[in-house]
């Protein structure tokens, strides 16, 4: 690798820390509103916020096919999803209603107590180990999400066939739950 | 980039997301908390994926989206019914199985 190749991929490396971390300030920050907040429509808008920043980090991963089934899945039908069911559930949509339990400096320390196990386990488990968004497939021309459909269809075809008959048992079983009778 | 950065970050959505379902009591608000949670995993396992150089990744975290989308339709269908019966979703009052 000569200099200039070299000074390409430090180069790249710097512009992608920059861009994972105002991801990740972002991303941080809306989940903590998301779950402080007092008014419901804002949590699902913070919720927004954070899906769309995870299709971010796929991205900055090389896994656009993940990315946009994020964006597809995720923001287009479960946020449209979860602002039915609030509005539904006919919400007081003003920011005035106690929505937290009396449980919540508890589960404050819990959260905070799992976050440290996790960052010491963590932190010994993988300081200083490197990942590089590398593409996967080997044909012409190559993409991760031509790998994913390979995969899919070689690998984890059982698998793909279960999660066809998760979704169907889920669309039945929300039909008759919700259903007037 | 270092691995530690994605999983710090899955690490404390994961954590901010157990707070929300333990310290929420409108029951949307809970399933919202369990799609950070689920996002968190996602976030590892594309990222160790990426560190393995294989694709099962990005398959599994495709999976978890299927199952997400599953779990977040049955659990409004729960909730609409709670609503209907209770005329509230405030999970404080579900307790009938309390003695």
């Amino acid at each position: 690798m000569n200099a200039a190749d070299l000074a390409l991929v430090s180069g790249l490396s710097v512009s992608e820390q920059i861009i994972f971390f105002a991801l990740a300030i972002a991303m941080a920050l809306s989940a903590v509103r998301m779950v402080t907040t007092k008014n419901l429509v804002h949590a699902a808008l913070y919720l927004t916020v954070v899906l769309a920043g995870a299709a971010g980090i796929y991205i900055l991963l090389a896994a656009e096919f993940v990315a946009v089934t994020q964006v597809l899945v995720y923001i287009g039908a479960i946020v449209v999803l979860v602002l039915f069911g609030l509005f539904l559930t006919r919400a007081p949509l003003g920011g005035d209603q106690e929505l937290d339990n009396n449980q919540r400096w508890l589960a404050a320390i819990i959260a905070l107590f799992l976050f440290g196990v996790l960052g010491v386990t963590l932190q010994r488990g993988f300081r200083g180990v490197h990942v590089n968004a590398t593409v996967i497939g080997s044909g012409v021309p190559s993409s991760n999400t031509a790998a994913i459909g390979i995969s899919i269809f070689h690998d984890y075809v059982i698998p793909f066939e279960v999660a066809s008959i998760l979704l169907l048992a889920a669309l039945v079983g929300a039909v008759v739950i919700a259903r007037r009778d | 980039m270092q691995l530690n950065e994605f999983l710090f970050l899955a690490a404390f959505l994961f954590c901010t997301g157990v707070y929300g379902v333990l310290a929420r009591k409108n029951s949307v608000l809970v399933l919202m908390s369990v799609e950070l949670i689920l996002n968190a995993v996602n976030i590892n396992l594309i990222a160790f994926g990426a560190f393995d150089h294989t694709i099962a990744g990005q398959v599994f975290a495709l999976f978890v989206i299927a199952v997400a989308a599953a779990e977040v339709g049955v659990g409004l269908a729960i909730v609409l019914l709670i609503y209907r019966n209770r005329h509230s979703i405030d999970l404080d009052k579900v307790d009938v199985m309390k003695g």
